[in-house]
């Protein structure tokens, strides 16, 4: 039987995947925490947007783009952590790749930059893929695991690097460029800036135009960056995992990312299923449950007794039509090929470190539920 | 969060009660057109029970449509290159797609098409990317049509007779977070009104307290019926601390309604639920 832990083993990258809201960056943040203490690696945490409390236990408060070093008591390995901050990397992207200081100043000055980069959804996915790319360069960790932004589906997140080179091979980015270069509208540009005219206003556009010349300057090393980093989703050593819960709605969700993994040929190694209800609530009902409550709760006169005793035989109810429900899911989702972990919902919430290592090594190292039938 | 389902709940109750509702969905959700044995939801709106519309935003369509009215151009069809490269744009390009969907939809409410038009709008960090959009264009375009086309839309979308938001939630730690934090940001960034917070799948224990420890007492063993008066007992305190903190960044006018699991999991049941706690006030 294997676990987790030995399916990640030689990973470099592992990514996990997944809707909002069922644990993803807590998944991520235990698998850091296990690796690094059971294991002479270095390891790092990207996460994009942990919550409050989980940000705390991994004192990740107030260190904006920087890394951060956990301190864990008797680990074997060492663990870090890095919060996504979105328009520092992006900064820090533009000064990169631009060709002079000045051309780089002018672009982080522009109005346009500014808005798109801080209020348009699709930027974080393009800078969560390039904040992984920076630090995969900084060549300072044997491993990182990566938590994604919630996306509407795995395809934003996925996709940002080769949608990003589309953008700047596009016919559309040379038409907006080609007449303020030479000055003079090509036929072809003539209905569109009719269009664009009409709609945006003249000074929108020569804004927008002025914006794409000056990015324009650092096309190549965008394009080639953008191939390097779909080129390292690519690797062998780069693993995702589809993290998701039971819920209807999560697991439709989570289904779509374990399709879209695989029509891309990413290696998917797993899939974490969180707060998972106990098996045992579908071991076969002792026929007296009904007298032996009354029973127990004999102190209780009746007629609330026998009030108190069917609120508790429906809730007993409720939660076996849901743990019903949940190995109908489970079975559903073993179709998928992919080794399935289940999880059991953690009495606490994770607010320490001995939480999140508790956490981590019932992720990591707890038997396979169900082996995948495929390799994926 | 059942955020879908509650619109549609939401949208149900309100054409059920007389009105003429245009339900539409931003995230291209399978569940909606699922609702209404669809297999997938259109542009041009669907009337699916009387009264009761739905549709799918699609950034292309929403921009054929604005050229249409807006620039009366003739030769639409003939836009081949040019329409290809502002598709392009439409997905491309931030801002684009989010000016289109929400000028789409308050265009609706202006030309008064519907008595009402409820938006399932997309999940908790995109949706004040969405709202802001005309001031954010407005920020960055100034002169054209556009310019002059964002002031409509921002009186519609600040005006609390017109336009309200409802924000969707569950009782845990993250869904509690995003809530706080998407309520700032609608303050700050946007002119929209919230309502209300509906907290979703609240578990509840019924009995008393005293009663709740002498079961805890008594229910000793692995029987099922131990096993999920434990989870119930457990999953409502862990539930209850997430409660508390909603409530302290939520105050009037902001009503928070509470939608029980068990209520949660039946889809009529939610209907009424919606209906009983919202739609008396909206209708």
């Amino acid at each position: 039987m294997s676990t987790l832990n030995e399916l990640v083993g030689d990973a470099k990258i592992v990514v996990t995947c997944g809707p909002g809201g069922i644990g993803k960056t807590t998944s991520a943040a235990a698998m850091g925490v296990a690796i690094a203490r059971h294991e002479d690696r270095r390891v790092l945490v990207l996460t994009v947007d942990p919550a409050k409390r989980l940000a705390t236990a991994l004192g990740l408060e107030g260190i904006g783009n920087d890394i951060g070093r956990v301190p864990l008591d008797g680990a074997r390995g060492e663990l870090s952590v890095a919060m996504l901050d979105t328009q520092a990397s992006w900064d820090s992207l533009i000064r990169r790749h631009a060709p002079d200081a000045g051309t780089a100043t002018k672009i982080l000055n522009n109005t346009l930059y500014q808005n798109i980069t801080r209020r348009f959804v699709q930027s974080h996915d393009y800078i969560a893929v390039e904040r992984l790319f920076e630090i995969v360069e900084m060549n300072e960790f044997d491993v990182i695991v990566v938590d994604t932004p919630p996306s509407r589906n795995a395809l934003d997140f996925l996709d940002a690097p080769s949608r990003m080179a589309d953008f700047f091979s596009s016919r559309f980015l040379k038409w907006l460029i080609a007449p303020s270069r030479t000055g003079l509208a090509t036929v072809a540009t003539k209905p569109l800036t009719f269009i664009a005219d009409k709609i945006l206003g003249g000074q929108f556009l020569s804004d927008i135009t002025e914006f794409f010349l000056l990015l324009n300057s650092m096309h190549d090393g965008f394009i080639a960056r953008a191939r390097e980093i779909d080129a390292i989703l690519h690797q062998n050593s780069t693993q995702f995992v589809v993290v998701s819960t039971l819920e209807d709605q999560p697991l439709r969700e989570a289904e779509q990312f374990a399709v879209e993994l695989k029509k891309r040929s990413l290696h998917t190694v797993a899939w974490i299923v969180n707060r998972v209800v106990p098996e045992k609530l579908l071991l076969p009902g002792d026929q007296s449950d009904h007298d032996d409550l009354l029973h127990r709760l004999e102190e209780i006169p009746e007629p609330r007794r026998s009030a108190v005793v069917a609120m508790v035989e429906r809730n007993r109810d409720y939660w076996i039509r849901v743990a019903l429900r949940e190995q109908e899911s489970l079975a559903r989702i073993a179709d998928y090929g992919l080794d399935l972990f289940t999880v059991p919902e953690q009495a606490g919430d994770m607010t320490d470190l001995a939480a999140l290592s508790t956490l981590g090594d019932v992720v990591m190292r707890s038997a396979v539920r169900r082996a995948g039938t495929t390799d994926a | 969060m059942g955020k879908t389902t509650v619109a549609t709940a939401l949208a149900l109750s309100l054409s059920r009660a007389g009105k003429k509702v245009l339900l539409c969905s931003i995230d291209e959700r399978p569940d909606i057109a699922k609702a209404f044995g669809r297999k997938e939801l259109t542009f041009a709106p669907v009337e699916v029970e009387p009264g009761m519309f739905v549709m799918g935003m699609e950034t292309e369509a929403a921009l054929r449509e604005y050229l249409k009215i807006n620039l009366k151009l003739p030769f639409l069809g003939k836009l081949g290159p040019v329409a290809t490269a502002l598709d392009f744009v439409a997905t491309a390009a931030p801002g684009v797609k989010e000016i289109l969907t929400i000028g789409k939809i308050c265009f609706e409410v202006r030309e008064r098409h519907y008595d009402v038009v409820v938006v399932d709008a997309p999940a908790t960090g995109h949706v004040v990317g969405y709202l802001s959009a005309p001031r954010a264009i407005n920020d960055m375009a100034k002169v054209g049509l556009i310019r002059s086309q964002t002031s409509w839309m921002e009186e519609i979308l600040g005006d609390a007779e017109t336009t309200s938001a409802l924000i969707v939630t569950t009782a845990e730690e993250m869904p509690v977070q995003e809530t706080l934090e998407l309520m700032v940001s609608l303050r700050n960034k946007t002119q929209v009104h919230l309502d209300a917070v509906l907290v979703n799948r609240v578990i509840e224990v019924e009995p008393s307290e005293t009663e709740n420890e002498l079961i805890d007492e008594r229910m000793t063993g692995e029987s099922p019926v131990a096993i999920a008066w434990h989870l119930a007992r457990a999953r409502s305190a862990k539930q209850g601390r997430h409660l508390s903190h909603l409530e302290t960044g939520v105050s009037a006018p902001v009503e928070i309604l509470r939608v029980p699991e068990i209520v949660s999991q039946r889809a009529s049941e939610l209907v009424e639920a919606v209906a009983a706690s919202l739609g008396a006030e909206l209708t």
